[in-house]
């Protein structure tokens, strides 16, 4: 049974087995712009995903406005 | 993967410092780290009187929590922008700040941008050159101006923003691409105070987007995950994409970046203006705040305009 990556209102299907680094390079990802969770616990990306579960990738990218520096 | 400090399951894996800790370790490190960086940079000193911008997003609310566990008397400032995006965008960003500040028995002043200068910051973008597209123009203007007014009329000693590496290197790579050497020389960790302008700080600002987020998350912190509906495809989102691709080759990337700049601006590279002595400044002729402008500054320019316009439009329909 594979297991389930949710971003963004999305859900992905991703191989069981794999770290959740592989999982992500496959989803086009970029693991950097993520935190991964399984259960509300934050995760390390080295960590394998496992069959049947759900991991929750947490956006970290914001942006907008200019900032501050200017005057 | 295990956390360097006591062994147990790593929360985070800092790979440009080659560190993993857990929950409790992280919890730790953050404001440990936040008070190395403003001793490192003078952002403060402990008594100073401080005025936190919070929009109810991780970095602000993150940095607040830290300022208030490290013993600073900080309180924080949420500005109203009337943004919707069919998200309620702004209504829930400043239910996450007040319940915040309630919950850490903290003072939250609430500008409203409607209410007080009068049109929401959509409005404004609509009624103005500056962003009929994106109002993040109209919006940036009005920010700076109303976090600097609410500053010195409250009689803080500085202003302190949750700007994080990530915006940093982002501002950093947007300049050097066009190289606007006026920005370069007054981008840092301090803009100092003078003249009519609030002293500004950024104490993340050595911290990766991801880590404030972290931190965010492991203090149970609730914050606004969704960004600013007038974000998306914005080009400070496009250079972090840029950077992020390369960080991913070679952790610690955006950081090198950010600090050779740094360094590189320590030893002269932008000479940096002195903002109080800056012979082109004078106060505004309506709000006082100083500017380079003739008469009015550039706020209150835009703000009669979009008013006159908004009233024209009224009046007409």
């Amino acid at each position: 049974m594979p297991a389930k990556m949710r971003y963004r209102d999305q859900t992905y299907e991703v191989p069981t087995g794999i770290t959740i680094r592989d999982a992500l390079i496959r989803l086009q990802i970029e693991p950097e712009t993520v935190l991964p969770t399984r259960d509300g616990e934050l995760l390390t990306d080295d960590e394998q995903v496992r069959e049947g579960e759900t991991i929750r990738l947490v956006r970290v990218i914001s942006g907008g406005a200019p900032g501050t520096d200017r005057r | 993967m295990k956390c360097r400090k006591c062994g147990e399951r790593a929360s985070i894996n800092m790979r440009q410092h080659k560190l993993a800790l857990c929950r409790e370790h992280y919890l730790d490190w953050l404001p440990a780290q936040t008070q190395r960086f403003i001793e490192k940079y003078a952002m403060l000193t402990p008594g100073e009187k401080i005025l936190v911008a919070v929009s109810g997003g991780k970095d602000s609310l993150a940095l607040w929590d830290v300022l208030d566990r490290l013993g600073y008397a900080a309180d924080g400032l949420y500005i109203g922008l009337g943004i919707d995006g069919g998200i309620d965008y702004s209504a829930e960003s400043r239910r996450r700040a007040q319940a915040f500040a309630q919950s850490h028995g903290l003072t939250l002043h609430v500008h409203d941008v409607a209410e007080i200068e009068g049109a929401t910051i959509p409005e404004a973008a609509s009624f103005t050159h500056r962003g009929r597209q994106k109002p993040c123009s109209v919006c940036g203007l009005t920010k700076r101006h109303v976090m600097n007014r609410f500053a010195l009329d409250g009689k803080y000693d500085v202003l302190a923003t949750g700007h994080n590496l990530d915006d940093e290197a982002a501002t950093l790579f947007g300049n050097t691409l066009t190289w606007s050497t006026g920005f370069l020389a007054r981008q840092g960790p301090v803009l100092p105070g003078a003249g009519g302008l609030a002293r500004k700080v950024k104490p993340f600002c050595r911290f990766y987007e991801r880590e404030t987020a972290a931190y965010a998350l492991l203090r149970g912190i609730d914050y606004i995950d969704d960004e600013c509906p007038f974000a998306v495809g914005a080009t400070s989102i496009a250079h972090k994409e840029t950077l992020n691709r390369l960080e991913a080759d070679r952790p610690g990337t955006k950081l090198a970046f950010y600090l050779a700049f740094l360094e590189a601006k320590r030893k002269g590279a932008f000479p940096t203006p002195v903002e109080g002595g800056r012979s082109d400044l004078h106060a505004c002729s309506t709000c006082g705040q100083p500017t380079s402008a003739p008469e009015t500054c550039s706020f209150c320019r835009t703000w009669d305009s979009i008013r006159h316009r908004k009233l024209h439009t009224e009046r007409v329909v």
